[in-house]
């Protein structure tokens, strides 16, 4: 016998083998007490919006201290005006240089 | 007077969540059944089931009455389905290779007026559940519906969301994954 009508047999005893449709005894309540307990979309926002809030604290202490680490650890700016006559000395030596 | 699912439905979406009680008694036993066929053990079924009813609660207010309730429950419950098997996929091949002396003895005996007779049918069962299991997920579901429940490719690509021509490949391919699996269980045999 060849392989394709093994499985049409086969096949064919899985169609007579209808599964049963017998539920438990009050399923429906089970299912009824789980609806029962599902949060509404209502405490989802409230939950949501108290996540929120909750992190509000922790995200400014963070903004707080990049800033003051930040501050603290950044070079000192230079002070503009002592810049600019050095760097036009820099830059007229670096031209002067190759006439030498 | 029993009310109708369109009754019932519109009852629940205005805020009356026990008016859903009557459309799970309704439906629960074909639910069922329908788990039955991709899930053995007794609490996977409820499981299943009770997964099924609670996505249809909670999607209650997507339904669109343009087809019956049921056939919008029953693409709920095939897909819950599916979503079961491919999360327990593991163990599939090593089914398939340890056959029972019975069913053993099935294939030995296959074609004669023996194998017809109610003890053999068993290992015969025991034989197609296994090939099943055997299968990957999307096969076992499109062989399960269509060769099986006999459903048409257009409904179940209704049921499962893939394309017509999806469908037919995968029916293609179940085949013939079927058919390794059982030449490898009796390779001297079919090969």
């Amino acid at each position: 016998m060849k392989l394709d009508q093994i499985i049409e047999k086969l096949l064919l005893t899985a169609r007579k083998d209808q599964p049963s449709d017998r539920v438990p005894y009050a399923f429906e309540k089970r299912i009824m007490a789980q609806i029962a307990d599902l949060p509404s979309a209502d405490d989802l926002w409230a939950a949501w919006s108290r996540l929120l809030w909750r992190a509000v604290a922790p995200c400014a202490a963070v903004a707080v201290l990049t800033v003051v680490v930040w501050v603290s650890v950044s070079p000192a700016q230079p002070d503009r005006a002592m810049l600019d006559p050095e760097l036009e000395e820099i830059v007229a030596m670096a031209i002067e240089l190759p006439a030498e | 007077m029993e009310s109708t699912d369109q009754e019932l439905i519109a009852a629940v979406l205005d805020g009356d969540a026990s008016s859903f009680e009557p459309l799970v008694t309704r439906y629960q036993p074909r639910v069922f059944a329908t788990a039955r066929r991709y899930a053995r053990r007794k609490d996977e079924v409820e499981d299943i089931v009770q997964e099924i009813f609670i996505k249809a609660y909670r999607k209650l207010s997507t339904y669109r009455a343009e087809a019956p309730f049921e056939n919008w429950l029953m693409r709920m419950a095939v897909r819950t389905c599916y979503d079961f098997l491919r999360k327990h996929q593991r163990n599939r091949e090593h089914n398939v290779t340890e056959i029972s002396s019975e069913e053993n003895d099935w294939l030995e005996n296959v074609g004669e007026d023996t194998t017809e007779r109610e003890s053999k049918r068993d290992a015969a069962k025991a034989l197609v559940n296994r090939l099943l299991e055997g299968l990957s997920p999307d096969f076992r579901l499109v062989i399960t519906l269509l060769e099986i429940e006999e459903k048409s490719v257009k409904e179940i690509a209704e049921l499962t969301g893939w394309s017509v021509s999806l469908v037919k490949v995968r029916a293609h391919r179940a085949r013939n994954q079927m058919r390794k699996m059982l030449a490898r269980v009796a390779p001297e045999k079919y090969l």
